[in-house]
Protein backbone atom coordinates (compact mmCIF):
# COMPACT_ATOMS: atom_id res chain seq x y z
CA UNK A 1 0.00 0.00 0.00
CA UNK A 2 1.16 3.00 -0.86
CA UNK A 3 1.02 6.96 -2.62
CA UNK A 4 2.44 7.21 -6.00
CA UNK A 5 2.41 10.23 -7.74
CA UNK A 6 3.61 10.23 -11.64
CA UNK A 7 4.93 13.30 -13.36
CA UNK A 8 2.16 15.64 -11.60
CA UNK A 9 1.76 19.45 -13.15
CA UNK A 10 -0.38 21.99 -11.44
CA UNK A 11 -1.03 25.52 -12.74
CA UNK A 12 -3.17 28.14 -10.44
CA UNK A 13 -5.07 30.31 -13.19
CA UNK A 14 -3.54 29.12 -16.32
CA UNK A 15 -4.00 31.53 -18.86
CA UNK A 16 -3.93 35.26 -17.14
CA UNK A 17 -2.05 37.67 -15.13
CA UNK A 18 -2.43 35.45 -12.12
CA UNK A 19 -0.72 32.58 -13.55
CA UNK A 20 1.04 30.51 -11.29
CA UNK A 21 3.39 27.32 -12.53
CA UNK A 22 2.85 25.44 -8.12
CA UNK A 23 4.05 21.97 -8.98
CA UNK A 24 6.31 20.82 -12.12
CA UNK A 25 6.64 17.29 -13.02
CA UNK A 26 6.34 15.81 -9.29
CA UNK A 27 7.54 11.78 -9.30
CA UNK A 28 7.00 10.28 -5.38
CA UNK A 29 6.21 6.76 -4.02
CA UNK A 30 4.89 7.40 -0.53
CA UNK A 31 5.26 3.93 1.37
CA UNK A 32 3.38 2.59 4.34
CA UNK A 33 3.82 3.76 7.35
CA UNK A 34 6.31 6.07 7.25
CA UNK A 35 6.91 9.60 8.87
CA UNK A 36 7.99 12.27 6.51
CA UNK A 37 9.04 15.89 6.73
CA UNK A 38 8.09 17.72 3.75
CA UNK A 39 10.27 21.50 3.77
CA UNK A 40 10.13 24.27 1.35
CA UNK A 41 9.91 27.87 1.53
CA UNK A 42 6.98 29.61 1.39
CA UNK A 43 5.65 28.99 -2.60
CA UNK A 44 7.99 26.10 -3.08
CA UNK A 45 4.58 24.12 -4.05
CA UNK A 46 4.42 22.27 -0.79
CA UNK A 47 1.18 23.15 0.38
CA UNK A 48 -0.62 22.51 -3.27
CA UNK A 49 1.48 18.94 -3.47
CA UNK A 50 -0.33 17.86 -0.16
CA UNK A 51 -4.09 18.99 -1.74
CA UNK A 52 -3.48 16.66 -4.34
CA UNK A 53 -2.67 13.87 -2.25
CA UNK A 54 -6.33 13.96 -0.86
CA UNK A 55 -7.93 14.55 -4.27
CA UNK A 56 -9.17 18.55 -3.21
CA UNK A 57 -6.60 19.69 -6.27
CA UNK A 58 -6.75 18.00 -9.65
CA UNK A 59 -3.45 17.97 -11.26
CA UNK A 60 -3.36 19.67 -14.80
CA UNK A 61 -1.19 16.15 -16.28
CA UNK A 62 0.03 13.55 -14.18
CA UNK A 63 -1.49 10.68 -12.32
CA UNK A 64 -1.82 9.93 -8.57
CA UNK A 65 -2.40 6.25 -7.61
CA UNK A 66 -3.40 5.45 -4.22
CA UNK A 67 -2.57 1.68 -3.02
CA UNK A 68 -2.51 0.90 -6.76
CA UNK A 69 -5.72 2.55 -7.59
CA UNK A 70 -6.34 5.80 -10.34
CA UNK A 71 -7.68 8.39 -7.99
CA UNK A 72 -8.38 10.18 -11.52
CA UNK A 73 -11.12 7.29 -12.40
CA UNK A 74 -14.09 8.52 -13.16
CA UNK A 75 -15.25 5.86 -10.86
CA UNK A 76 -13.05 6.52 -7.96
CA UNK A 77 -15.11 7.11 -4.75
CA UNK A 78 -13.54 10.68 -3.63
CA UNK A 79 -14.74 10.52 -0.38
CA UNK A 80 -13.49 7.14 0.59
CA UNK A 81 -10.21 8.98 -0.24
CA UNK A 82 -10.48 11.66 1.73
CA UNK A 83 -11.48 9.68 4.71
CA UNK A 84 -8.03 7.57 4.18
CA UNK A 85 -5.93 10.65 3.44
CA UNK A 86 -6.49 12.94 6.36
CA UNK A 87 -5.68 15.94 5.92
CA UNK A 88 -5.08 18.79 8.93
CA UNK A 89 -5.16 22.41 7.62
CA UNK A 90 -2.64 24.72 9.22
CA UNK A 91 -5.28 26.99 10.64
CA UNK A 92 -7.67 24.86 13.01
CA UNK A 93 -10.10 28.48 12.71
CA UNK A 94 -10.71 27.15 9.52
CA UNK A 95 -12.57 24.21 10.59
CA UNK A 96 -13.92 24.58 13.67
CA UNK A 97 -17.25 25.73 13.61
CA UNK A 98 -19.48 23.57 16.63
CA UNK A 99 -20.93 24.66 19.74
CA UNK A 100 -18.46 22.04 21.71
CA UNK A 101 -15.31 20.81 21.11
CA UNK A 102 -16.99 16.66 21.13
CA UNK A 103 -19.42 17.71 18.48
CA UNK A 104 -17.16 19.25 16.39
CA UNK A 105 -14.66 15.93 16.41
CA UNK A 106 -17.78 14.55 15.72
CA UNK A 107 -18.23 15.85 12.54
CA UNK A 108 -15.79 14.00 10.13
CA UNK A 109 -17.08 10.33 11.54
CA UNK A 110 -20.69 12.04 10.96
CA UNK A 111 -20.17 13.12 7.53
CA UNK A 112 -18.83 9.23 6.77
CA UNK A 113 -22.67 8.24 7.50
CA UNK A 114 -21.65 6.30 10.83
CA UNK A 115 -23.87 5.85 13.68
CA UNK A 116 -24.15 8.76 16.17
CA UNK A 117 -22.86 6.44 19.29
CA UNK A 118 -19.99 4.91 16.70
CA UNK A 119 -19.08 8.78 15.95
CA UNK A 120 -18.93 9.42 19.36
CA UNK A 121 -16.77 7.15 20.20
CA UNK A 122 -14.27 7.77 17.64
CA UNK A 123 -14.12 11.00 18.63
CA UNK A 124 -14.02 10.18 22.53
CA UNK A 125 -10.98 8.30 21.52
CA UNK A 126 -9.60 11.12 19.03
CA UNK A 127 -9.63 13.45 21.95
CA UNK A 128 -7.90 11.15 23.92
CA UNK A 129 -4.51 10.43 21.44
CA UNK A 130 -4.11 13.96 21.36
CA UNK A 131 -4.26 14.63 25.27
CA UNK A 132 -6.70 17.17 25.20
CA UNK A 133 -7.88 17.41 29.07
CA UNK A 134 -11.25 16.22 29.07
CA UNK A 135 -12.73 18.76 31.12
CA UNK A 136 -12.41 20.79 28.10
CA UNK A 137 -14.53 18.80 25.67
CA UNK A 138 -17.36 20.27 26.17
CA UNK A 139 -16.32 24.08 25.69
CA UNK A 140 -16.50 26.07 22.73
CA UNK A 141 -13.78 25.75 20.45
CA UNK A 142 -13.24 29.01 20.51
CA UNK A 143 -12.19 29.67 23.70
CA UNK A 144 -9.28 27.14 23.42
CA UNK A 145 -5.49 28.47 22.74
CA UNK A 146 -3.56 28.04 19.66
CA UNK A 147 -1.96 25.10 20.95
CA UNK A 148 -5.16 23.41 21.73
CA UNK A 149 -7.28 24.52 18.78
CA UNK A 150 -4.60 22.45 16.74
CA UNK A 151 -5.10 20.04 18.83
CA UNK A 152 -8.71 19.81 17.99
CA UNK A 153 -8.09 20.35 14.17
CA UNK A 154 -6.09 17.33 14.10
CA UNK A 155 -8.55 14.93 16.26
CA UNK A 156 -11.51 16.14 13.96
CA UNK A 157 -9.40 14.31 11.50
CA UNK A 158 -7.94 11.65 13.43
CA UNK A 159 -11.50 10.48 14.20
CA UNK A 160 -11.97 9.89 10.58
CA UNK A 161 -9.21 6.79 11.16
CA UNK A 162 -7.56 7.89 8.22
CA UNK A 163 -4.61 5.64 6.96
CA UNK A 164 -1.90 8.39 5.86
CA UNK A 165 -2.15 11.95 7.83
CA UNK A 166 -0.89 14.73 6.16
CA UNK A 167 -0.46 17.82 8.42
CA UNK A 168 0.28 21.80 6.65
CA UNK A 169 2.65 23.56 9.30
CA UNK A 170 1.36 22.26 12.40
CA UNK A 171 3.63 23.96 14.47
CA UNK A 172 3.16 27.71 12.65
CA UNK A 173 2.98 30.20 15.46
CA UNK A 174 3.26 28.00 18.53
CA UNK A 175 5.50 28.72 21.16
CA UNK A 176 8.46 26.29 21.15
CA UNK A 177 6.87 24.52 24.17
CA UNK A 178 3.45 23.94 22.10
CA UNK A 179 5.38 22.77 19.08
CA UNK A 180 7.66 20.14 20.73
CA UNK A 181 4.08 18.99 22.56
CA UNK A 182 2.41 18.37 19.06
CA UNK A 183 5.75 17.05 17.91
CA UNK A 184 6.20 14.50 20.49
CA UNK A 185 2.06 13.61 20.17
CA UNK A 186 2.88 12.89 16.23
CA UNK A 187 5.33 10.63 17.10
CA UNK A 188 3.36 8.47 19.44
CA UNK A 189 0.21 8.76 16.89
CA UNK A 190 2.92 7.52 14.41
CA UNK A 191 4.30 4.55 16.44
CA UNK A 192 0.91 3.87 18.65
CA UNK A 193 -1.07 3.53 15.50
CA UNK A 194 0.77 2.59 12.26
CA UNK A 195 -0.25 5.27 10.31
CA UNK A 196 1.89 7.44 7.57
CA UNK A 197 2.56 10.72 8.77
CA UNK A 198 3.12 13.80 6.22
CA UNK A 199 4.74 16.89 8.08
CA UNK A 200 4.64 19.89 6.30
CA UNK A 201 7.25 22.46 7.57
CA UNK A 202 9.12 25.29 6.53
CA UNK A 203 11.77 24.79 9.52
CA UNK A 204 14.51 22.20 9.92
CA UNK A 205 15.06 22.13 13.70
CA UNK A 206 11.10 21.43 13.84
CA UNK A 207 11.14 17.61 11.72
CA UNK A 208 14.86 16.80 12.10
CA UNK A 209 14.55 15.02 15.37
CA UNK A 210 11.10 13.42 14.39
CA UNK A 211 10.96 12.52 10.82
CA UNK A 212 12.64 9.33 9.00
CA UNK A 213 12.76 10.97 5.04
CA UNK A 214 12.62 14.60 4.20
CA UNK A 215 11.66 16.19 1.18
CA UNK A 216 13.30 19.12 -0.06
CA UNK A 217 10.48 21.51 -2.60
CA UNK A 218 12.18 24.03 -4.01
CA UNK A 219 10.11 26.22 -7.31
CA UNK A 220 7.83 23.29 -7.53
CA UNK A 221 10.02 20.77 -7.67
CA UNK A 222 11.49 17.94 -5.83
CA UNK A 223 14.70 18.94 -5.05
CA UNK A 224 16.07 16.57 -1.90
CA UNK A 225 14.74 13.16 -1.15
CA UNK A 226 16.25 11.23 1.83
CA UNK A 227 16.73 10.69 5.49
CA UNK A 228 17.78 14.03 7.58
CA UNK A 229 21.46 12.99 7.54
CA UNK A 230 21.99 12.48 3.85
CA UNK A 231 20.07 15.89 2.95
CA UNK A 232 21.55 18.04 5.66
CA UNK A 233 25.24 16.83 4.27
CA UNK A 234 24.06 19.52 1.27
CA UNK A 235 23.52 21.98 4.05
CA UNK A 236 25.21 24.58 1.80
CA UNK A 237 23.04 24.22 -1.55
CA UNK A 238 20.13 24.26 1.01
CA UNK A 239 21.30 28.05 2.16
CA UNK A 240 21.09 28.52 -1.51
CA UNK A 241 17.32 28.24 -1.61
CA UNK A 242 16.82 29.91 1.69
CA UNK A 243 16.24 27.14 4.00
CA UNK A 244 18.99 26.44 6.45
CA UNK A 245 20.14 22.94 8.36
CA UNK A 246 19.61 22.26 11.81
CA UNK A 247 21.91 24.35 13.98
CA UNK A 248 23.40 21.08 15.20
CA UNK A 249 24.48 20.71 11.57
CA UNK A 250 26.52 23.94 11.19
CA UNK A 251 28.22 23.42 14.68
CA UNK A 252 29.53 20.00 14.06
CA UNK A 253 30.69 21.55 10.79
CA UNK A 254 32.26 24.24 12.57
CA UNK A 255 34.01 21.44 15.25
CA UNK A 256 34.78 19.20 12.48
CA UNK A 257 36.88 21.95 10.63
CA UNK A 258 38.81 23.22 14.03
CA UNK A 259 39.81 19.75 14.40
CA UNK A 260 37.98 18.03 16.28
CA UNK A 261 36.79 14.40 14.92
CA UNK A 262 32.71 15.15 15.52
CA UNK A 263 29.98 13.15 13.50
CA UNK A 264 29.19 15.85 10.85
CA UNK A 265 26.30 14.33 9.87
CA UNK A 266 24.51 14.31 12.99
CA UNK A 267 21.43 15.72 13.07
CA UNK A 268 19.81 15.69 16.79
CA UNK A 269 21.06 17.21 19.69
CA UNK A 270 21.54 13.73 20.94
CA UNK A 271 23.19 12.01 18.44
CA UNK A 272 25.36 15.28 18.64
CA UNK A 273 26.06 15.47 21.83
CA UNK A 274 26.91 11.53 22.03
CA UNK A 275 29.36 12.13 19.07
CA UNK A 276 31.33 15.21 20.57
CA UNK A 277 31.66 13.30 24.06
CA UNK A 278 32.89 10.44 21.89
CA UNK A 279 35.54 12.98 20.25
CA UNK A 280 36.66 14.86 23.22
CA UNK A 281 37.36 11.07 25.10
CA UNK A 282 39.28 9.89 22.07
CA UNK A 283 41.24 13.18 21.95
CA UNK A 284 42.47 12.55 25.49
CA UNK B 1 -12.56 26.47 -6.08
CA UNK B 2 -14.22 29.76 -5.64
CA UNK B 3 -11.16 32.05 -7.70
CA UNK B 4 -14.24 32.46 -10.45
CA UNK B 5 -15.45 35.31 -8.61
CA UNK B 6 -13.93 38.62 -9.95
CA UNK B 7 -16.38 41.21 -9.01
CA UNK B 8 -13.88 44.11 -7.83
CA UNK B 9 -11.00 42.62 -8.54
CA UNK B 10 -8.48 44.14 -10.23
CA UNK B 11 -6.20 42.45 -12.81
CA UNK B 12 -2.76 43.89 -13.08
CA UNK B 13 -1.96 44.76 -16.89
CA UNK B 14 -0.30 47.91 -18.33
CA UNK B 15 -2.72 49.52 -20.66
CA UNK B 16 -3.83 53.13 -21.29
CA UNK B 17 -6.76 52.62 -18.89
CA UNK B 18 -4.89 50.91 -16.11
CA UNK B 19 -3.29 54.83 -16.24
CA UNK B 20 -5.85 56.86 -16.80
CA UNK B 21 -6.90 59.19 -13.74
CA UNK B 22 -9.22 57.26 -11.44
CA UNK B 23 -11.49 60.24 -11.58
CA UNK B 24 -11.95 59.67 -15.71
CA UNK B 25 -12.57 56.36 -15.26
CA UNK B 26 -15.56 57.01 -12.65
CA UNK B 27 -17.04 59.94 -14.77
CA UNK B 28 -16.76 57.66 -17.99
CA UNK B 29 -18.45 54.70 -16.18
CA UNK B 30 -21.27 57.05 -14.90
CA UNK B 31 -21.68 58.15 -18.54
CA UNK B 32 -21.55 54.80 -19.87
CA UNK B 33 -23.92 53.30 -17.41
CA UNK B 34 -26.58 56.43 -18.56
CA UNK B 35 -25.60 56.01 -21.89
CA UNK B 36 -26.75 52.45 -21.74
CA UNK B 37 -30.51 53.78 -20.43
CA UNK B 38 -30.88 56.03 -23.12
CA UNK B 39 -30.86 54.26 -26.76
CA UNK B 40 -33.60 52.42 -27.70
CA UNK B 41 -33.13 51.21 -31.60
CA UNK B 42 -30.53 49.17 -32.90
CA UNK B 43 -28.31 52.25 -33.95
CA UNK B 44 -27.83 53.05 -30.09
CA UNK B 45 -27.36 49.59 -29.54
CA UNK B 46 -24.54 49.63 -32.13
CA UNK B 47 -22.47 52.55 -31.03
CA UNK B 48 -22.56 50.93 -27.41
CA UNK B 49 -21.32 47.73 -28.43
CA UNK B 50 -18.40 49.45 -30.15
CA UNK B 51 -17.29 51.16 -27.40
CA UNK B 52 -17.76 48.60 -24.98
CA UNK B 53 -15.30 46.20 -27.08
CA UNK B 54 -13.00 48.92 -27.47
CA UNK B 55 -12.08 49.76 -24.30
CA UNK B 56 -12.51 46.54 -23.27
CA UNK B 57 -9.64 45.75 -26.13
CA UNK B 58 -7.57 48.63 -24.87
CA UNK B 59 -7.08 47.58 -21.48
CA UNK B 60 -5.73 44.38 -22.44
CA UNK B 61 -7.83 42.33 -19.93
CA UNK B 62 -8.55 38.88 -21.15
CA UNK B 63 -12.64 38.86 -22.43
CA UNK B 64 -12.85 35.66 -20.78
CA UNK B 65 -11.89 36.83 -17.38
CA UNK B 66 -14.19 39.79 -17.89
CA UNK B 67 -17.02 37.41 -18.40
CA UNK B 68 -16.55 34.74 -15.42
CA UNK B 69 -17.64 37.97 -13.73
CA UNK B 70 -21.15 37.13 -15.43
CA UNK B 71 -22.01 34.12 -13.95
CA UNK B 72 -22.45 35.80 -10.43
CA UNK B 73 -25.92 37.06 -12.01
CA UNK B 74 -27.36 34.63 -14.63
CA UNK B 75 -30.30 34.56 -12.07
CA UNK B 76 -31.06 38.47 -11.63
CA UNK B 77 -30.63 38.42 -15.52
CA UNK B 78 -32.87 35.40 -16.13
CA UNK B 79 -35.44 36.76 -13.64
CA UNK B 80 -35.42 40.18 -15.21
CA UNK B 81 -35.67 38.98 -18.62
CA UNK B 82 -38.29 36.55 -18.03
CA UNK B 83 -40.84 39.18 -16.12
CA UNK B 84 -40.17 41.87 -19.08
CA UNK B 85 -41.54 38.34 -21.52
CA UNK B 86 -44.00 37.58 -19.61
CA UNK B 87 -45.64 40.81 -18.20
CA UNK B 88 -45.38 42.85 -20.76
CA UNK B 89 -48.78 43.68 -22.98
CA UNK B 90 -49.04 44.31 -26.34
CA UNK B 91 -49.77 42.09 -29.27
CA UNK B 92 -49.78 38.46 -28.66
CA UNK B 93 -47.30 35.92 -30.59
CA UNK B 94 -47.82 33.27 -28.04
CA UNK B 95 -50.29 32.23 -25.85
CA UNK B 96 -50.58 28.92 -23.57
CA UNK B 97 -52.35 28.68 -19.84
CA UNK B 98 -51.65 31.58 -18.20
CA UNK B 99 -48.53 32.85 -19.83
CA UNK B 100 -48.88 35.94 -22.55
CA UNK B 101 -45.62 36.33 -24.74
CA UNK B 102 -45.94 39.72 -26.61
CA UNK B 103 -44.15 41.19 -29.73
CA UNK B 104 -43.11 44.00 -27.39
CA UNK B 105 -42.29 41.50 -24.31
CA UNK B 106 -39.68 40.06 -26.14
CA UNK B 107 -38.33 43.06 -27.30
CA UNK B 108 -38.24 44.54 -23.86
CA UNK B 109 -36.96 41.08 -22.45
CA UNK B 110 -33.64 41.37 -24.98
CA UNK B 111 -33.11 45.03 -24.49
CA UNK B 112 -33.04 44.34 -20.59
CA UNK B 113 -30.69 41.58 -20.89
CA UNK B 114 -28.16 43.49 -23.29
CA UNK B 115 -28.01 46.33 -20.91
CA UNK B 116 -27.61 44.20 -17.74
CA UNK B 117 -24.90 42.77 -19.43
CA UNK B 118 -23.33 45.66 -20.50
CA UNK B 119 -23.76 46.96 -17.14
CA UNK B 120 -21.72 44.44 -15.20
CA UNK B 121 -19.15 44.61 -18.32
CA UNK B 122 -18.71 48.51 -18.18
CA UNK B 123 -18.57 48.67 -14.67
CA UNK B 124 -16.35 45.70 -14.11
CA UNK B 125 -13.54 46.90 -16.62
CA UNK B 126 -13.70 49.87 -13.97
CA UNK B 127 -12.87 47.50 -11.37
CA UNK B 128 -10.70 45.63 -13.23
CA UNK B 129 -8.14 48.26 -14.28
CA UNK B 130 -8.14 50.67 -11.08
CA UNK B 131 -6.90 49.67 -8.07
CA UNK B 132 -8.89 50.18 -4.81
CA UNK B 133 -6.50 52.61 -3.33
CA UNK B 134 -6.93 54.39 -6.72
CA UNK B 135 -10.64 54.05 -6.69
CA UNK B 136 -10.72 55.10 -3.39
CA UNK B 137 -8.61 58.71 -4.14
CA UNK B 138 -10.81 59.22 -6.95
CA UNK B 139 -13.95 59.38 -5.33
CA UNK B 140 -12.77 61.35 -2.51
CA UNK B 141 -11.76 63.85 -4.88
CA UNK B 142 -14.35 63.75 -7.21
CA UNK B 143 -17.26 64.01 -4.41
CA UNK B 144 -14.83 66.23 -2.55
CA UNK B 145 -17.52 69.24 -2.91
CA UNK B 146 -19.88 67.08 -1.25
CA UNK B 147 -17.83 67.80 2.56
CA UNK B 148 -19.19 71.60 2.45
CA UNK B 149 -22.73 69.65 2.93
CA UNK B 150 -21.23 67.94 5.82
CA UNK B 151 -21.15 64.55 3.71
CA UNK B 152 -18.70 62.23 5.63
CA UNK B 153 -16.63 61.91 1.89
CA UNK B 154 -13.59 60.67 3.30
CA UNK B 155 -14.90 57.76 5.57
CA UNK B 156 -17.64 56.50 3.06
CA UNK B 157 -14.30 56.45 0.28
CA UNK B 158 -12.23 54.48 2.87
CA UNK B 159 -15.09 52.31 4.25
CA UNK B 160 -15.84 51.23 0.25
CA UNK B 161 -11.77 50.68 -0.77
CA UNK B 162 -11.73 48.21 2.49
CA UNK B 163 -14.81 46.52 1.74
CA UNK B 164 -13.54 46.10 -2.01
CA UNK B 165 -10.40 45.23 -0.77
CA UNK B 166 -11.70 42.56 1.12
CA UNK B 167 -13.50 40.83 -1.25
CA UNK B 168 -10.49 38.68 -2.74
CA UNK B 169 -9.25 37.77 0.65
CA UNK B 170 -12.62 36.78 1.80
CA UNK B 171 -13.32 35.15 -1.22
CA UNK B 172 -9.91 32.78 -0.67
CA UNK B 173 -10.40 32.19 3.04
CA UNK B 174 -13.62 30.27 1.88
CA UNK B 175 -11.93 28.73 -0.26
CA UNK B 176 -9.74 27.16 2.20
CA UNK B 177 -12.66 26.73 5.07
CA UNK B 178 -14.38 24.62 1.84
CA UNK B 179 -11.55 23.01 1.24
CA UNK B 180 -10.96 22.07 5.07
CA UNK B 181 -14.56 20.84 5.35
CA UNK B 182 -14.45 18.74 2.28
CA UNK B 183 -11.18 16.80 3.59
CA UNK B 184 -13.41 16.16 6.78
CA UNK B 185 -15.98 14.56 4.26
CA UNK B 186 -18.49 17.59 4.20
CA UNK B 187 -20.75 17.66 1.22
CA UNK B 188 -21.98 20.97 -0.40
CA UNK B 189 -22.88 19.78 -3.68
CA UNK B 190 -25.34 16.58 -3.28
CA UNK B 191 -28.45 17.22 -1.67
CA UNK B 192 -31.93 19.34 -1.53
CA UNK B 193 -31.89 22.63 -0.72
CA UNK B 194 -32.60 22.40 2.80
CA UNK B 195 -29.64 19.81 2.94
CA UNK B 196 -27.60 22.25 1.08
CA UNK B 197 -28.69 24.75 3.10
CA UNK B 198 -27.58 22.97 6.13
CA UNK B 199 -23.85 22.13 4.52
CA UNK B 200 -23.32 25.88 4.49
CA UNK B 201 -22.48 25.59 8.49
CA UNK B 202 -19.76 24.78 9.12
CA UNK B 203 -18.65 27.41 5.88
CA UNK B 204 -20.17 30.12 6.95
CA UNK B 205 -19.60 30.07 11.19
CA UNK B 206 -15.77 30.00 10.56
CA UNK B 207 -15.97 32.39 7.83
CA UNK B 208 -17.91 35.38 9.77
CA UNK B 209 -15.46 34.65 12.75
CA UNK B 210 -12.42 35.30 10.68
CA UNK B 211 -13.96 38.17 8.64
CA UNK B 212 -14.46 39.42 12.31
CA UNK B 213 -10.97 38.71 13.56
CA UNK B 214 -9.89 40.61 9.84
CA UNK B 215 -12.02 43.88 11.06
CA UNK B 216 -10.90 43.90 14.48
CA UNK B 217 -7.20 43.46 13.79
CA UNK B 218 -7.67 46.00 11.01
CA UNK B 219 -9.33 48.51 13.24
CA UNK B 220 -6.44 47.66 16.03
CA UNK B 221 -3.75 48.39 13.02
CA UNK B 222 -5.23 52.01 11.61
CA UNK B 223 -5.77 53.33 15.46
CA UNK B 224 -1.98 52.29 15.94
CA UNK B 225 -0.81 54.55 13.44
CA UNK B 226 -3.03 57.17 14.46
CA UNK B 227 -5.69 56.75 11.95
CA UNK B 228 -8.29 59.56 12.59
CA UNK B 229 -10.22 60.12 9.54
CA UNK B 230 -9.70 62.45 6.36
CA UNK B 231 -9.17 66.11 8.16
CA UNK B 232 -5.24 66.76 7.40
CA UNK B 233 -4.49 64.23 5.64
CA UNK B 234 -2.22 64.04 2.60
CA UNK B 235 -1.78 61.98 0.26
CA UNK B 236 1.62 60.13 -1.45
CA UNK B 237 1.14 60.45 -4.37
CA UNK B 238 -1.71 62.93 -5.28
CA UNK B 239 -3.67 62.77 -8.40
CA UNK B 240 -2.69 65.10 -11.04
CA UNK B 241 -4.51 65.13 -14.71
CA UNK B 242 -2.32 64.09 -17.53
CA UNK B 243 -2.73 65.09 -21.14
CA UNK B 244 -4.34 61.33 -21.62
CA UNK B 245 -6.80 62.27 -19.11
CA UNK B 246 -8.07 65.32 -21.40
CA UNK B 247 -8.23 63.11 -24.25
CA UNK B 248 -10.08 60.19 -22.56
CA UNK B 249 -12.80 63.28 -21.47
CA UNK B 250 -13.35 64.01 -24.82
CA UNK B 251 -13.51 60.56 -25.69
CA UNK B 252 -15.91 60.03 -23.38
CA UNK B 253 -17.79 63.30 -23.86
CA UNK B 254 -18.07 62.20 -27.76
CA UNK B 255 -19.57 58.81 -26.99
CA UNK B 256 -22.10 60.23 -24.88
CA UNK B 257 -23.00 63.07 -27.34
CA UNK B 258 -23.37 60.68 -30.22
CA UNK B 259 -25.97 58.08 -28.24
CA UNK B 260 -27.96 60.90 -27.41
CA UNK B 261 -27.89 62.50 -31.05
CA UNK B 262 -29.26 58.97 -32.15
CA UNK B 263 -31.70 59.56 -29.49
CA UNK B 264 -33.10 62.57 -30.75
CA UNK B 265 -32.90 62.13 -34.56
CA UNK B 266 -33.38 58.44 -35.62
Amino acid sequence: MSIILDKVNFTYSPGNAYEKHAIRDISLKINDGQFIGIIGHTGSGKSTLIQHLNGLVRAQSGAIYYNGEDIYDRDYDMKKLRQKVGLVFQYPEHQLFETTIFKDVCFGPQNQGLEPKEAELRAFSALRTVGLPEKLWYQSPFELSGGQKRRVAIAGVLAMEPEVMILDEPTAGLDPRGRDEILEQLARMHRELKITIILVSHSMEDVANYVERLIVMNQGQVMLDGTPRQVFAYYRELEAVGLSAPQVTYLMHELRQKGLAVDADATTLEEAKASILRALKERR
Amino acid sequence: MLREITLGQYYPSDSVIHRLDPRVKLFGTLLYVISLFTFRNVVGFAIATVFLAAMIAISRVPFGFMVKGLRMIVIVLLITALFNLFLTPGKLVVEFWIFHITEEGIASAVKMAVRLIYLILGTSLMTLTTTPNQLTDGMEKALGFLRFLKVPVHEIAMMMSIALRFIPILVEETDKIMKAQIARGADFETGNIFKKAKAMVPLLVPLFISAFRRANDLALAMEARCYHGGEGRTKMKPLRYQKRDAAAYGVVIVYFALLIVVRIWL
